[in-house]
């Protein structure tokens, strides 16, 4: 049984937490800014491709690396326009986006190796011992520099004024919209690396649908954790060992169902998304834009 | 602050010649308004009379489409509230513009947080911490603004004010949530910030308050200005007709009161809150037949879910209502409407009345099931169109004709609507909440008028509104409610304003030493 917390489960654990936290900082950042931001999956998957595409033709995974947080900006920056400067409904701009990367990287696909489902395998990351590439520990850097900004510093306070009453930090003259354009294309630069971490990290190749609801998992992530960072972090170390758990149950000649594992990560993001394990205060300007103009 | 020895002679804000143009209205018509350096000078005038736009357009959220703005003597033109802060100015709104999960400080200092990208909590916690101490506002800067009594978050916005540099506060309807104690302590505060050297503009449209707390006082009706007064030197019915336009009877004409039997009792009702406290903590009330009872209290200590259980929107989670001796607490709004309880509702729009519907359709709201609205199932319009015409005709409901949509007429003549549908049903028990909320004068008299009227018909009017003054005015009888419970009972003229605001804030009225400053 002492076997059953190993350090390969160990290492799984965070190579599957390491993507979803990357994602779940950037919808945390979004979200504190007021903007609801499901639009997690669809940059992931884009970051995903980017990443491939770009050690493809460059030859260095470091420029799939750059080419990804471009890619992750502008689609970023897309879904802020839609969602702040349109004002159009946020969780309909966020399905959008989502539908965008999916369509969009599996036609990309085609149209630029010429075959459907996957991408030619491409040189990865480099690792740091025990599977682990480069990326990872930046991810659970990126948990207190999210926590200091948000709270420590100037644009982290009105960030949070934005996100919990918009037509108050406009009173003040902070420039709603700024922080909330900043915010969201912020997300999509950590979604999108949190995508190359898959498939230029984990894996060498890009396939379809590689993320497989990773982005909405992180999204349950941010609510779990009650929009914090650390906790946050906690809850995506959660999701992580539960997405873990699937490859060690076998090893370990476990007797639970197989396909109850697999669904574990899902049914726990419902029940987190629920709110029967604790109860989430969402910021309250959540999806609320400033009246006026 | 430089300029402030160098221009005494100049007035803190002269506003001269403002005209602003809405689509179909001059909310601002020519106005002329000046407020001298130091001195609290009150802006008086009703519910749109282009008090707001007015105030808006001085704290730049709105352009002026005529007319100069002075600022200490300087011609000015903002384009932003941003400028307004910087030129001195400091709003503190109605509705307040405070983030309740923020400290106090955090909310103090956003938007002025000071050089750097790293925030010195210590050194803003300091300032605000000297700050209000300076001007004895006794706030605790870490204290979390949701938890605070609306007084205290009221003094965090102008302790904001401050911060910012604001040197001429504008506060618009500040007593609006206030009880009677707390108004006395803003006013306190106010004029320890005359006292400073600060001016204030107080916009309000209650002649109490501008004698009690202005020095000078500025009329504005139908956006043009009437004129402006020393407060001591004036009085409040002239001040009302200057408001009004024509004599306003202030008092409501209100004969004594003959009560029956009980028509509505609540026994010991209890329901939870949506945030888990304790909303209704075992409320006993009776509504006898010929009286208007009165609830007063400050907003948000229950009210909402007791007239809410009262009307069958929502079922109590223990205790019994009766209508008429008949239990209807499991029952909803139509049985009840059946057996004689009519509702008007605090929220004209929400609840009062379908916007897009036509006045006749209005009518038919709640009525449709019955004759003679419909016949067999089947709708008479014709006849619910003639009707609604008379009930127009009855209650002096201004409007086209009765195929207006509800929603082009003013909150004055929705609220007639209102009334004629609810009073068209020769209700048993009627339930005000905030009849007259952002009515006029005019409006207000009628409103009043018959409520009292229907109570001399023999009917049980049970009255909840947050302006203490209509309580006080129109109530044979007076019940105070306080988080959820029934905290006092008196009969009209037997209690204070004073004793009535003691109980609402929740204390008992043998304490009765003056509330520490």
């Amino acid at each position: 049984m002492l076997s059953f917390f190993s350090v390969a489960l160990l290492t799984a654990t965070l190579r599957s937490a390491a993507p979803l936290i990357f994602a779940a900082m950037g919808g945390l950042l979004s979200e504190r800014s007021g903007v609801t931001n499901i639009a997690l999956e669809g940059l992931m998957l884009m970051g995903a491709f980017a990443a491939v595409a770009g050690t493809y033709f460059s030859g260095s995974p470091f420029v799939g690396l750059a080419v990804a947080i471009v890619v992750g900006a502008l689609g970023g920056f897309v879904f802020a326009f839609w969602s702040v400067t349109l004002r159009a409904d946020q969780i309909v701009a966020g399905t959008a986006i989502v539908l965008l990367g999916l369509g969009l990287t599996s036609f990309l696909t085609e149209q630029v190796w010429g075959q459907a489902g996957s991408s030619p395998p491409v040189e990865r990351l480099p690792t740091i011992g025990l599977g682990m590439n480069v990326l990872l520990p930046v991810a659970f850097l990126l948990v207190p520099i999210t926590h200091w900004f948000l709270f420590k510093t100037k644009p982290g306070l009105r960030v949070q004024a934005c996100g919990e009453k918009p037509e108050a930090a406009q009173a003040v003259g902070i420039d709603v919209g700024k922080y909330r354009y900043a915010m969201v294309i912020a997300s999509g630069v950590l979604a999108s690396v949190g995508g190359a971490y898959l498939s230029i990290g984990d894996l060498s190749q890009f396939t379809t649908n590689m993320t497989a609801g990773r982005g909405f998992i992180a999204l349950a992530a941010v609510i779990f954790g009650n929009w914090m960072p650390w906790a946050a972090m906690g809850a995506a170390l959660l999701f992580g060992f539960a997405q873990a758990l699937r490859f060690h149950v076998q090893a370990l000649g476990l007797p639970i169902n197989q396909d109850i594992i697999i669904a574990l990560p899902y049914l726990l993001t419902l029940i987190a998304v629920t709110g029967l394990l604790r109860k989430s205060t969402p910021p309250a300007g959540l999806g609320r834009h400033a009246t006026e103009g | 602050m430089t300029n402030r020895d160098g221009n005494v002679a100049a007035p803190a804000v002269e506003m001269r010649g403002i005209v602003k143009r809405f689509p179909g209205v001059v909310a601002n018509d020519s106005i002329e308004f000046a407020v001298r350096k130091g001195e609290i000078h009150a802006l008086l005038g009703e519910n749109g009379a282009g008090k707001t736009t007015l105030m808006n357009i001085l704290f730049g959220l709105y352009h002026p489409d005529e007319g100069e703005i002075r600022v200490d003597g300087r011609p000015v033109r903002f384009h932003n509230a941003r400028d307004a802060v910087l030129a001195g100015l400091a709003m503190v709104h109605q509705h307040f513009m405070l983030i309740p999960r923020f400290t106090v400080t955090e909310n103090v200092i956003l938007g002025s947080e000071g050089a750097g990208v790293v925030l010195d909590r210590a050194a803003a916690r300091e300032r605000v911490a000297d700050l209000s101490a300076r001007y004895g506002l006794q706030i605790d800067p870490d204290a979390v603004v949701g938890a605070l009594p609306v007084g205290m978050q009221q003094r965090v916005e102008i302790l904001r004010a401050l911060y910012q540099g604001g040197k001429t506060l504008i506060l618009d309807e500040p007593t609006a949530l206030l009880t009677p104690q707390e108004v006395d302590e803003l006013y306190s505060v106010l004029n320890r910030l005359r006292e400073s050297g600060d001016t204030i503009i107080f916009i309000t449209h209650k002649l109490r308050e501008v004698a009690a707390v202005s020095d000078r006082v500025t009329v504005i009706r139908r956006g043009r200005t009437v004129g402006t007064r020393q407060t001591a030197e004036t009085t409040a019915p002239e001040l009302a007709e200057m408001m009004v336009g024509r004599a306003v009877s202030l008092r409501v004409d209100r004969p004594p009161a003959h009560p029956g039997e009980p028509v509505l009792v609540a026994n010991d009702l209890h329901l939870r809150g949506t945030q888990g406290h304790e909303a209704l903590a075992g409320v006993n009330l009776e509504l006898r037949r010929g009286e208007i009872l009165g609830i007063c209290g400050v907003e948000g200590n229950g009210q909402a879910e007791l007239i809410e259980v009262l009307a069958g929107l929502r079922r109590p989670d223990r205790g019994q209502v009766l209508l008429k001796e008949t239990d209807v607490t499991a029952t909803g709004t139509n049985p009840r409407r059946r057996l004689g309880l009519s509702y008007i509702p605090e929220d004209r729009h929400g609840r009062g009345l379908v916007l897009p519907f036509s006045l006749t359709e209005n009518v038919l709201l709640g009525n449709a099931e019955e004759a003679p609205f419909s016949q067999g199932g089947r709708i008479d319009y014709p006849g619910s169109r003639s009707l609604t015409e008379r009930l127009m005709g009855a209650f002096d409901v201004r409007a086209p004709g009765p195929d207006t949509p509800a929603g082009a007429l003013s909150g004055g003549n929705q609220q007639k609507l209102i009334i004629a549908r609810e009073l068209h049903r020769e209700p048993d028990a009627l339930l005000a909440v905030q009849p007259t909320r952002g009515l006029d004068v005019g409006a207000i008299e009628f409103v009043h008028k018959q409520l009292v009227a229907e109570r001399d018909k023999g009917r049980g009017v049970l009255l909840i509104s947050f302006d203490l003054d209509e309580v006080m005015d129109l109530s044979d009888r007076l019940l105070v409610i306080y988080q959820g419970r029934i905290v006092g009972e008196f009969l009209s003229g037997q209690v204070t304003r004073t004793e009535l605001g003691l109980l609402m804030g929740g204390r008992a009225l043998d304490e009765h030493a003056p509330a520490a400053d």
